[in-house]
C-alpha cells in the first residue's frame, strides 16, 4: 500500500521546548535588578526549592481534572492533613529530630512522608466516594461539593487538633545554611528540594515506563476510547485521585516544616498557588505543572525580594501572561 | 472466536432525543455486514449502542450465546468487541507504539500479529515511535484499525474508514479490510462510500429514522438501482 | 404585582416565609430590641442584596466566579475610605461610592471579558486567583487601607448613634442615628434587590437564561452573548457594590475581615446555594438562614458542647464547641447541594406543589 508515502516523509516530531526555556528567562531578567550574585543564587534556590513543594501539592489536582473532568476545590484539606500527620510522628520522635544525624534526621522525615503518604492516600479514597463520586460530570455541584467538603475537612481538623497553630521545627542537621562564597543557602530548602525532585522523577518513570502510567495519559486524552479498549477507567480514577491526595500531603509536610508552623487555614491558601500552576502549566500536564510552579515560585521569591508588596500581583500577572500567549495553558492536553 | 451479533428491539435515548426506535439488526458470524444510510439515520449511534457508550433505553444486544446489552463499555471490549470510532480516537501524545500496546490487552504485542499488520499498513512500521498525533489522517485511521486488530476479537464495529481520506488511501483500505476477513473475523461497517461498501460487504442492512429498513445480502442490493436510490438517496453508479 | 416586577413567587409556604422575612426585617427595631438584634437585622439586608446580585451572575448567567467579594470589598473601601479622609459627609459617601462603581465596572468588564477568553473552569479558578491576590493587595497598602486593622471612620451626623430626631424614645423605640441607619440599609437593600428582580424578569433576564442552558444555540440564535454577559457581570458586581457601601455605612469600619476576607466569599455562595440558586428569593431566605447561623448557632453549640464535656466525651466537646458553627454549616451547605439542589426555595416549591 502505498498511503502514506505521498509525498512527504514524517517531519521529526517537534518537541515543544519553548515553555522549559520559560524560567531560564525569567532568571536571566531578575538577576540584573537583584544586583548581587549571592541574593540571587539564595533567591534562586529559595525559588526551586518552593516550586518543588507547589508541584507535588498541584500534581495530582491537574491529574485528576485531565483525567476525570474532576476540579477539586477540597485539596486544600489533604495539604493541611499532611502537614497535621507531620506533627504526630515528629512529636513522639522528637529525639530524631533533635539528633544532629542526618541519617535519623532523614529517617524521620521518610517517616513522616510514608504516614502522610498512607494517611491522605485513605483520606483521599473517602472523599473520592463520598463528596466526588454523586458529582461526576456537573462542574457547578463538584466545585460547590468539594468547596463544602474542604470547609467541613478544615474544620474538623481544628476539632480534632485544636484551633491554634502548632509549631514544627525541622530536624537539627536539617538547620541552617550551606554557604557558598557569598551566598547562603538553607538546608532545609536543598532537602525539599530533592524530594521534589525524587517525586517528579519518580512520577514521570511512573507514567512514561508502566502500563498503568500508559493507561493515565491515554485517559487524559480520551477516556471515553480508553474505556472502549476495555479497561475501567474509573477504578483507575480512584487510584490517580488518592495518588493525588498522598503526593498533596507529602507536600503539606515539606511545607509545614519549611514554614515551621501547621494550621489548617494553609491547604486553602496553597490552593490558590496550586491552581496558578496548573492553569499556567495546562490541565493535565504532569510536565507542565512542574515548568509552571517553577516559574510561579521564582516570580514569587524574586519580586518578593524587588517589590514585596507586589509579590502575589506578580504571579498573577504571570498567569494572564500566560493564558494570553497560550489560552489553555504552556502544555494543554487533550480535547478539553 | 467470532460470533453472531443480534439486536432485539433496541431504543436508544439521547437526552431527550429518541434516536434508535427499534432495531433489529443482526450481522452473522465470520461474515462482514455494512450498515448505511443517510446522514443522522443513526447508524454511529447504533456503533455506540453495541459497544456499550450509549446506553439503551430498551431491547437486548447478544453476541454469540452472550447479552451485551447494559454492560459497561469496558466489559463489552473485554468481551471480544473491537471498537473503531468515527474520530479514530488515537492518542495524540502518545506514540504509534504506545496506541497499540494499549490494545494488546492480553500482554506484550504478537511480533507475527504486527508483521501481519506491516504487511497492509508498512507506514505504521516507518512511525513506529512517533507521536500519533503528528499523522496525517489517513495514518491515524490506520493506527485505529490497527488497534482493532493487534489482538485477535470476536466482532469488530467500524464507524466511518474512509471518510474524509484520498481515493488512493481508499484503495489501500479496502485491501486492509479484505485482508481481516480473510482471517474471519465478524465485522459490521458504517460506511457512506458505496464503493467500499459493495467490495468489501458480504450483507447489507440500512437505516433510516433510527430503524432498519432494508436488511438483506450485498450482492442483490448491489444489483437493485433502484432500491439504492430510493433509500441512499443517491444513485450510485456514477460515483466513485 | 408590579413592584415584583413579575410573578411572585409560587408556592404558599415560599410566599408567606419571605413575606414574613421581609416583615421581620422592616419591623427589627420594635421585634427585637437589642444591638445584637438589629446588627444581626442589618447584616441579613446586606448579605439578602449581596447574594441576589451574585445569583444574578451565578443562577441566572451561569457564571461560576469567586470575584464577587472584590466588589463588596471595592464597595466598603469606597465609602469607607471616602468618609474617612474626606470627613463625615454625604458628598464624601457619594464621592465614595461613585469612585467604587467606577472601580467596579471595570473590574467588571474585565472579567466580563476573561469569561469569554478562557473556558469555563479556567474563568472559576482565575477569579479565584485574582480575589486572593486582591484581598492581599488591600492589606499591603497599608498605608491607603489601613493595612489588617482596617480604618474606623465617622458617618454623617444623621447616621451617627448619638443623634436624636425626637427628644426622646417614641413608641418604646429610640429614634436615633442607629435607627436610621438601619433603616437606610434596609429601604436601599429593599430597592435594589426590587431593581434586580426588574433585571431577571426582563427580556434580558430571560436572554441570560438562555445563553446559561445552551451558548451555541443561543448564539445561533442571534444573541450576542458578549453583550450580555458582560452587562450582567456589570449589574451583579454594581450590586455587590452597593451592598459593600452599605455594610461599611452600618459598621463605621472596613477592614479586610469584613470586606474582602475569603469567609465572605464563601458565605456568599451558602446564601444562594442553601437559599436556591436562579431564583433571587433564595437570596433572601439564604441570608436569613446564614447570618442567624452565624450569630446564634454559637449559643445553641456551646450549649451541646458544655454537655459534651460533662457526660465525658471529648470529641463530641471538640465537636460542638461554638467555633465550629461552620463546621456544621458547612455539612448542611454539602448536604443542600446533594439533596436539594433547588435550595430552600427549591424545596418550599415542590412541598406546595404537592400539596393542592
Amino acid at each position: 500500500m502505498t498511503a502514506s508515502d505521498f509525498g512527504a516523509a514524517l517531519p521529526r516530531p517537534k518537541r515543544d521546548l519553548l515553555p522549559i526555556f520559560a524560567p531560564l528567562i525569567v532568571a536571566a531578567i531578575a538577576a540584573p535588578f537583584i544586583g548581587s550574585a549571592s541574593s540571587f543564587v539564595t533567591l534562586t534556590a529559595a525559588g526551586v526549592a518552593m516550586g518543588m513543594m507547589i508541584f507535588t501539592m498541584a500534581s495530582g489536582l491537574t491529574l485528576a481534572f485531565g483525567m476525570m473532568d474532576v476540579l477539586n476545590f477540597g485539596h486544600g484539606a489533604f495539604i493541611s492533613l499532611g502537614a497535621y500527620v507531620a506533627t504526630l510522628v515528629f512529636t513522639p520522635l522528637a529525639s530524631w529530630a533533635q539528633a544532629d544525624s542526618w541519617p535519623l534526621n532523614l529517617a524521620l522525615l521518610a517517616l513522616a512522608l510514608a504516614a502522610a503518604v498512607v494517611v491522605c492516600g485513605l483520606f483521599g479514597l473517602v472523599f473520592e466516594r463520598l463528596v466526588i463520586v454523586p458529582v461526576y460530570g456537573q462542574h457547578l455541584k463538584q466545585i460547590l461539593a468539594t468547596i463544602g467538603g474542604s470547609i467541613v475537612a478544615e474544620q474538623l481538623l481544628y476539632a480534632l487538633f485544636g484551633p491554634d497553630v502548632i509549631a514544627l521545627a525541622p530536624p537539627a542537621s536539617f538547620r541552617g545554611s550551606f554557604v557558598i562564597g557569598d551566598a547562603a543557602i538553607e538546608k532545609y530548602r536543598v532537602v525539599a528540594t530533592l524530594v521534589g525532585l525524587v517525586v517528579f522523577v519518580g512520577l514521570t518513570l511512573a507514567l512514561n515506563r508502566t502500563r498503568i502510567g500508559l493507561l493515565i495519559r491515554a485517559g487524559v486524552q480520551d477516556r471515553e476510547m480508553v474505556e472502549a479498549l476495555g479497561y475501567r477507567i474509573d477504578r483507575l480514577f480512584v487510584g490517580v485521585f488518592m495518588a493525588g491526595a498522598a503526593l498533596a500531603g507529602i507536600g503539606g509536610v515539606l511545607w509545614a516544616l519549611y514554614r515551621q508552623q501547621v494550621h489548617a487555614s494553609m491547604g486553602g491558601e496553597l490552593l490558590v498557588l496550586c491552581f496558578i500552576v496548573i492553569i499556567i502549566g495546562g490541565l493535565g500536564s504532569v510536565g507542565g505543572c512542574f515548568i509552571g510552579a517553577i516559574l510561579m515560585a521564582l516570580i514569587d521569591n524574586y519580586a518578593g525580594f524587588l517589590a514585596p508588596k507586589l509579590a502575589l500581583v506578580a504571579n498573577i500577572l504571570l498567569m494572564v501572561a500566560i493564558l494570553l500567549w497560550r489560552p489553555r495553558g504552556l502544555y494543554p492536553v487533550g480535547g478539553r | 472466536m467470532t460470533a453472531r451479533l443480534a439486536l432485539d428491539g433496541v431504543h436508544t435515548h439521547i437526552g431527550r432525543y429518541h434516536i434508535l426506535q427499534g432495531v433489529d439488526f443482526d450481522a452473522p458470524a465470520g461474515a462482514t455486514t455494512m450498515l448505511l444510510g443517510r446522514n443522522g439515520a443513526g447508524k454511529t449511534t447504533c456503533l455506540r449502542t453495541i459497544m456499550g457508550l450509549w446506553r439503551p433505553s430498551r431491547g437486548r444486544i447478544a453476541l454469540g450465546d452472550s447479552a451485551i446489552s447494559g454492560l459497561r463499555a469496558s466489559a463489552i471490549a473485554r468481551a471480544g468487541v473491537a471498537y473503531v470510532p468515527e474520530t479514530m480516537a488515537v492518542f495524540a501524545d502518545l506514540t504509534v507504539r504506545e496506541n497499540l500496546l494499549l490494545a494488546a490487552r492480553e500482554g506484550p504485542l504478537d511480533e507475527a500479529r504486527l508483521q501481519w499488520i506491516f504487511g497492509f499498513f508498512p507506514t505504521l512500521k516507518r512511525f513506529w515511535l512517533s507521536r500519533a498525533g503528528s499523522l496525517s489522517g489517513g495514518q491515524k485511521q490506520m493506527v485505529s484499525i490497527a488497534r482493532a486488530i493487534v489482538e485477535p476479537r470476536r466482532l469488530l464495529l467500524i464507524d466511518e474508514p474512509t471518510k474524509g481520506l484520498a481515493p488512493a488511501i481508499v484503495g489501500g483500505l479496502i485491501d486492509c479490510l479484505k485482508e481481516i476477513k480473510r482471517i474471519g473475523a465478524t465485522l459490521v461497517v458504517v460506511e457512506q462510500n458505496f464503493r467500499v461498501a459493495r467490495e468489501v460487504g458480504d450483507w447489507v442492512r440500512v437505516m433510516d429514522n433510527g430503524r432498519i429498513v432494508h436488511a438483506g445480502p450485498m450482492a442483490e442490493f448491489a444489483e437493485d438501482a433502484a432500491l439504492q436510490a430510493r433509500l441512499l438517496g443517491l444513485s450510485l453508479d456514477g460515483r466513485q | 404585582m408590579m413592584i415584583l416586577s413579575g410573578p411572585p413567587p409560587r408556592g404558599r409556604t415560599l410566599q408567606t416565609l419571605i413575606v414574613v422575612v421581609t416583615l421581620a426585617l422592616a419591623l427589627a427595631p420594635l421585634l427585637f430590641p437589642g444591638a445584637k438584634p438589629l446588627n444581626v437585622a442589618a447584616k441579613v439586608c446586606v448579605y439578602a442584596l449581596l447574594g441576589a446580585s451574585y445569583d444574578l451572575l451565578l443562577g441566572y448567567a451561569g457564571m461560576v466566579s469567586f470575584a464577587h467579594v472584590m466588589f463588596f470589598g471595592v464597595g466598603s473601601y469606597g465609602v469607607g475610605l471616602a468618609l474617612y479622609g474626606l470627613g463625615p459627609s454625604w458628598g464624601a459617601a457619594a464621592l465614595g461610592l461613585a469612585a467604587a462603581l467606577g472601580v467596579s465596572t471595570v473590574l467588571a468588564l474585565a472579567i466580563g471579558l476573561l469569561s469569554l477568553r478562557v473556558q469555563a473552569i479556567f474563568f472559576t479558578m482565575v477569579t479565584l486567583a485574582v480575589s486572593y491576590a486582591f484581598g492581599v493587595l488591600a492589606s499591603q497598602l497599608d498605608w491607603l487601607t489601613g493595612g489588617e486593622d482596617g480604618r474606623s471612620f465617622r458617618v454623617p451626623e444623621v447616621l451617627q448613634p448619638g443623634f436624636r430626631l425626637f427628644g426622646g424614645p417614641l413608641f418604646g423605640v429610640a429614634f436615633n442615628g442607629r435607627l436610621i441607619s438601619y433603616y437606610l440599609v434596609f429601604f436601599v437593600s429593599l430597592a435594589l434587590f426590587l431593581a434586580l428582580l426588574r433585571v431577571v424578569n426582563s427580556p434580558f433576564g430571560r436572554v441570560l437564561e438562555a445563553i446559561r442552558e445552551n451558548p451555541l444555540r443561543a448564539e445561533a440564535l442571534g444573541y450576542r452573548i458578549v453583550f450580555h454577559r458582560t452587562l450582567a457581570t456589570c449589574l451583579a458586581a454594581a450590586g455587590a457594590t452597593a451592598a459593600g457601601a452599605l455594610n461599611a455605612v452600618w459598621l463605621r469600619y472596613v477592614g479586610p475581615d469584613t470586606a474582602l476576607a475569603g469567609s465572605i466569599q464563601i458565605a456568599i455562595l451558602v446564601v444562594v446555594v442553601i437559599g436556591g440558586m436562579g431564583t433571587l428569593y433564595g437570596a433572601v431566605l439564604g441570608a436569613a438562614v446564614f447570618v442567624v447561623a452565624q450569630n446564634y448557632l454559637q449559643a445553641l453549640l456551646g450549649a451541646l458542647s458544655a454537655g459534651a464535656a460533662d457526660a465525658g466525651l471529648p470529641l463530641l466537646t471538640g465537636l460542638f464547641h461554638p467555633d465550629r458553627w461552620l463546621l456544621w454549616l458547612g455539612l448542611l451547605f454539602v448536604l443542600a447541594v446533594y439533596f436539594a439542589p433547588a435550595g430552600l426555595v427549591g424545596a418550599l416549591r415542590s412541598k406546595d406543589e404537592a400539596t393542592p
